[in-house]
């Protein structure tokens, strides 16, 4: 079989993988879009173990262990994005701008968020009652 | 590959079977994979992953790398879309059509993943346009040759695997461990 | 001890006096409660002690040096700290006849003013900072004095600058004391800076700062630029002995205490430049132009001056003046090449101007006013101060130069030599210089005698109401005037005794001389006389506004309050708008002029003084407009582009990432290209 064939087929999927993680707005959409990602460097990975013929069979073990590690990733990320979901009350990426540069940085997330739905802003105020405790 | 295994097989305009029935799946891979990152439902965007991941099993199942396409499914068809439909319903996410499903960030990133795509798949066949992988022979990715290579190669790496599987098994349990109950 | 260490002593005390009040000196003391060492040394009874002892032992060590040193051979010692490279600087004392007897004055006076200034400053809290300023002024003379090294003289003479300058402002809160210490320092250091060249120029002759040195090879004929040496050097005395055209600051330092007054403007810090010349007198004759010109700046500053005090309403003013044309009779001594008749006048110049300050410094507690026109209408301030009265006459009679007071006999000796050398018996001068100093000192004694007549008459004599009761004079003030007024009386007798100590050259007056200025200063007098019959009963009619302070206050408070209310009384510092004044009769259409001090302070400021607060305001400008402004827009410029990286801190991690990966995919594609380039090539 021609090399370029899973090796064009593994760089668009990347690429597509880029342009989600890039452009989506859900966190979780996020996390699928890396989902996408790292599936095209484990198929780039059987492919050329496929093709080199490799005595130790590198390629694959390490596309085992890159499902593994997935595995874990995507287990950490849904409990971040859980926990941002609660504090925030939204999982949107653009809207976390706690690092953005303001003249009132402080003042921004209370006075964002709390306007938009009181229950979130309780719990907003409570972690930061946590912080400054 | 030398000269002469380049001369056995045959260009791009006579492919094999398995070559047409790779390009087949991979469009359709593709596709789901475009749809996914694309569709403005935000459920229908994990299903059509599931078409993407799918397909990606078949593709490996292509390349000979079978006990790798059986995990794929098990693990990613089977825990990792459910986990992440499972986000989804957590996160209140709505379903049917959302209109801002994308960010103010789309034709940045339109562009970059655009040119970035460009350049790779520009590099890629540029470096493997006269490559050819021999898929005859026994399969390099069977349960046995997998099982019998991990052990006994990659035995040491495969523990600490584990070890970090449950790092990442307790962090997870205490960042999503609901902070009232913690301060009550 | 050897007389080369009480000579030592003589400066060192006074200095660590000095050192000690001002690094133990408390600046409120009386605000917290002190403790320890300082507690000790300064309660009440200790910060007197301190100031009076230190001066006092000097003053008698140097009336035991110049007892042991007698007038015979100078004593020479000297030590070298380290080398300095080319031209070696020693500490050396040279104590010859003139050294000795003017550190006894030095010494006499300033423990007069230390003694007097317990009680003029009793309430003052500065007075510790006060103190040990004086003495530390006082330290600073001696060793001028008795240096034999010009730069160790030098370090004297510069620290009597700054110590004048702290002293003239010790009313800082005036502005005329603020602007008329600033006025001491900038003037006189104007003429310290050609006299640090002129120090230079001679060491570089000459090949060494020892004095000794420097007149033995001026003796051997090794002076090879002695005009412009001598010149340069006269800057610089100039500016400390208040010569024209530098005398302007003089009359504005009355802003200062009375026996500031009395200290640095009557004894000491004047007198050091006429010692000096006096010292270095055989570099001056070497150059008879220099001479010449000493002899017309003398000439000028004498004559200028007495008209000047003869215009002043204030007391101090018209005795500030007076110093002035005293030191113009030295100057002229000099030029005509006689340093015996020099120092002798400043000798018993030194005692009888001491005297007069300090006994004005009294006359003006008791009035309550500084100005002569509100004086001549107060009566009965003879019977408040007699000390001060009596006293004050008879130091006006020494300064008139009636004999047999000091003033006569050393005026004389000035006028002899001046007689001398105008006639061609003495060769040190040329004549011409010797007929100046004649013509205008004889001039100088008439208007000496009518603006002491003058002062004594407005002063003692005035009709009116009666001056205001301050009870009686504390006895440290009025019992050093009659210290001081002993030799003012019958320092001019010694004179045949103490010839040992002046080259031992005769200093007697002549029977021509002394007839004509005691003649043309009884003229003087007369017609002040005849002037002050004519105008005291306008005096009557005519009321001026009066300043009298409050009786209880303490005496330095009293001055600085009559200073500043008679500038807002008369609307100037030295003027007052009385026509009963008998200088006004007396000068005519001068006198508006010579009250002014004849406008040289409105012409330094119209030359010196506007210009360079144009080029100020100019450097302002350019400073302010043209430099800051390129300071400003690289600040802007830097707050721009600040805000400009500001803005792409969205906080969106999207954007970040996405700049991010564009980032290192143009990388990227330039490796990818410039590797085919390279590989193509």
């Amino acid at each position: 079989m021609h090399l370029a064939y899973p090796a064009v087929l593994a760089a668009l999927l990347f690429c597509t993988g880029l342009y989600g993680v890039l452009a989506r707005r859900n966190a979780i959409l996020v996390l699928m879009s890396v989902e996408l990602m790292l599936n095209a460097v484990n198929l780039n990975l059987v492919a050329f173990d496929v093709w080199l013929r490799d005595t130790l069979h590198a390629g694959q073990a390490l596309a085992l262990f890159t499902i593994a590690i997935a595995a874990a990733e995507i287990g950490i990320g849904l409990a971040i994005v859980l926990a941002v979901y609660r504090n925030r009350g939204s999982s949107d990426v653009d809207r976390l701008r706690d690092t953005a540069e303001t003249d009132a940085a402080e003042a921004l997330p209370d006075d964002e968020y709390g306007t938009e739905d009181q229950a979130t802003a309780a719990a907003g105020k409570a972690k930061k009652a946590e912080a400054t405790a | 590959m030398t000269l002469a295994a380049t001369a056995a097989h045959s260009g791009f305009l006579s492919p094999t079977g398995v070559e047409i029935a790779f390009v087949l799946v991979g469009i359709a891979t593709l596709g789901a994979a475009l749809v996914t990152v694309t569709t403005k439902q935000l459920v229908h965007a994990a299903l059509w992953l599931v078409v993407a991941l799918g397909g990606l099993a078949v593709e490996y199942l292509l390349l000979t790398a079978e006990f790798i396409a059986w995990v794929q499914v098990l693990i990613y068809v089977g825990s990792v879309v459910v986990l992440l439909l499972f986000g989804l319903m957590l996160t209140k996410a709505p379903i049917g059509r959302s209109p801002d499903a994308d960010s103010g960030n789309r034709w940045a990133a339109l562009a970059v993943a655009a040119a970035s795509a460009g350049a790779l798949v520009w590099v890629v066949v540029d470096a493997f346009r006269t490559t050819w992988i021999d898929l005859d022979g026994p399969a390099r990715g069977s349960t046995e040759a997998t099982g019998s290579f991990l052990f006994r190669h990659w035995v040491l790496p495969f523990e600490a695997l584990s070890v970090l599987l449950l790092a990442a098994l307790v962090g997870a349990i205490v960042l999503s461990r609901k902070r009232g109950k913690e301060q009550s | 001890m050897t007389t080369t260490t009480l000579a030592v002593l003589v400066p060192l005390l006074p200095f660590l006096g000095a050192a000690a009040g001002l690094l133990l000196g408390p600046p409120v003391a009386r605000h917290r409660p002190e403790t320890g060492l300082r507690a000790l040394l300064f309660a009440p009874g200790f910060v007197r002690p301190l100031a009076v002892l230190p001066t006092l032992g000097a003053a008698v060590l140097a009336a035991v040096v110049a007892a042991r040193q007698g007038g015979g051979r100078p004593i020479d010692a000297a030590t070298q700290l380290t080398p300095t490279g080319s031209v070696p600087i020693d500490l050396a004392l040279h104590l010859d006849g003139f050294a000795v007897l003017v550190a006894v004055l030095v010494g006499l006076v300033a423990s007069c003013v230390q003694i007097y200034s317990t009680a003029y400053l009793r309430d003052d809290p500065r007075y510790p900072s006060y103190a040990a300023l004086v003495s530390l002024f006082t330290s600073a003379m001696l060793l001028v004095v008795y240096s034999g090294d010009l730069m160790v003289l030098l370090v004297g003479w510069e620290i009597m600058g700054i110590c004048s300058y702290f002293l003239v402002g010790h009313y800082w809160e005036t502005p005329e004391a603020r602007a008329a210490s600033l006025k001491a320092f900038l003037v006189t250091k104007l003429g310290d800076v050609p006299f640090l060249i002129g120090l230079f120029a001679l060491a570089a002759d000459t090949g060494t700062f020892r004095i000794t040195g420097i007149l033995g090879a001026v003796a051997n004929g090794g002076l090879d630029h002695p005009t412009l040496i001598a010149l340069l050097l006269l800057a610089g005395v100039a500016g400390k002995s208040a010569q024209f055209p530098l005398h302007t600051w003089l009359p504005d330092a009355m802003a200062g205490p009375t026996p500031v007054s009395a200290l640095i403007h009557a004894a000491t810090m004047v007198a050091a430049g006429i010692y000096f010349v006096a010292r270095l007198l055989p570099v001056f004759a070497e150059s008879g132009a220099a001479l010449v010109v000493l002899a017309v700046m003398a000439a000028i500053t004498m004559i200028g001056s007495g008209l000047a005090a003869l215009a002043q309403d204030d007391i101090k003013r018209v005795l500030a003046y007076s110093t002035i044309g005293q030191l113009g009779y030295m100057a002229g001594a000099l030029a005509v090449g006689d340093r015996g008749a020099a120092v002798f006048h400043l000798l018993s110049h030194g005692a009888f101007k001491a005297v007069l300050f300090l006994a004005a410094g009294v006359v003006i507690h008791a009035a309550g006013t500084n100005s002569l026109a509100a004086m001549s209408r107060m009566g009965g301030l003879t019977k408040r101060i007699p000390d001060a009265y009596w006293t004050m006459t008879v130091a006006l009679l020494a300064l008139a130069a009636i004999p047999p007071f000091a003033g006569f006999f050393s005026k004389e000796a000035v006028l002899v030599a001046a007689e001398h050398t105008a006639l061609g018996e003495r060769h040190i001068a040329p004549s011409a210089a010797g007929w100046t100093v004649l013509v205008a000192g004889l001039l100088a004694a008439v208007l000496t005698a009518a603006y002491a007549t003058r002062l004594w008459l407005l002063a003692f004599r005035g009709r009116g109401a009666e001056a205001p009761d301050h009870g009686r004079q504390p006895v440290a003030m009025t019992a050093v005037l009659w210290i001081l007024a002993v030799p003012t009386i019958a320092f001019g007798l010694t004179v045949g005794a103490i010839t040992d100590w002046f080259d031992g050259h005769a200093l007697t007056p002549t029977v021509t001389t002394a007839v004509l200025s005691t003649g043309v200063g009884l003229v003087g007098g007369l017609v002040t006389y005849g002037a002050w019959r004519h105008t005291s009963a306008l005096a009557a009619r005519t009321s001026v506004g009066t300043v009298v302070a409050h009786p209880d206050a303490e005496p330095a408070l009293i001055e600085a309050q009559a200073m500043t209310a008679h500038t807002a009384a008369y609307g100037a510092d030295g003027d007052a708008p009385d026509p009963a004044d008998p200088g006004r009769l007396l000068l005519g259409p001068l006198h508006h002029h010579a009250a002014a001090g004849f406008h040289l302070d409105a012409l330094y400021t119209a030359l010196f003084v506007r210009p360079v607060r144009a080029a100020a305001s100019l450097v302002r400008f350019l400073d302010r407009e043209v430099v800051d402004t390129y300071v400003r827009g690289s600040g802007a410029v830097a707050r721009g582009l600040g805000a400009a990286v500001r803005r792409a801190q969205t906080g969106n991690v999207q954007t970040y990432l996405s700049a991010l990966l564009a980032g290192s995919l143009v990388l990227a594609i330039a490796a990818v290209v410039f590797a085919n380039v390279n590989a193509g090539s």
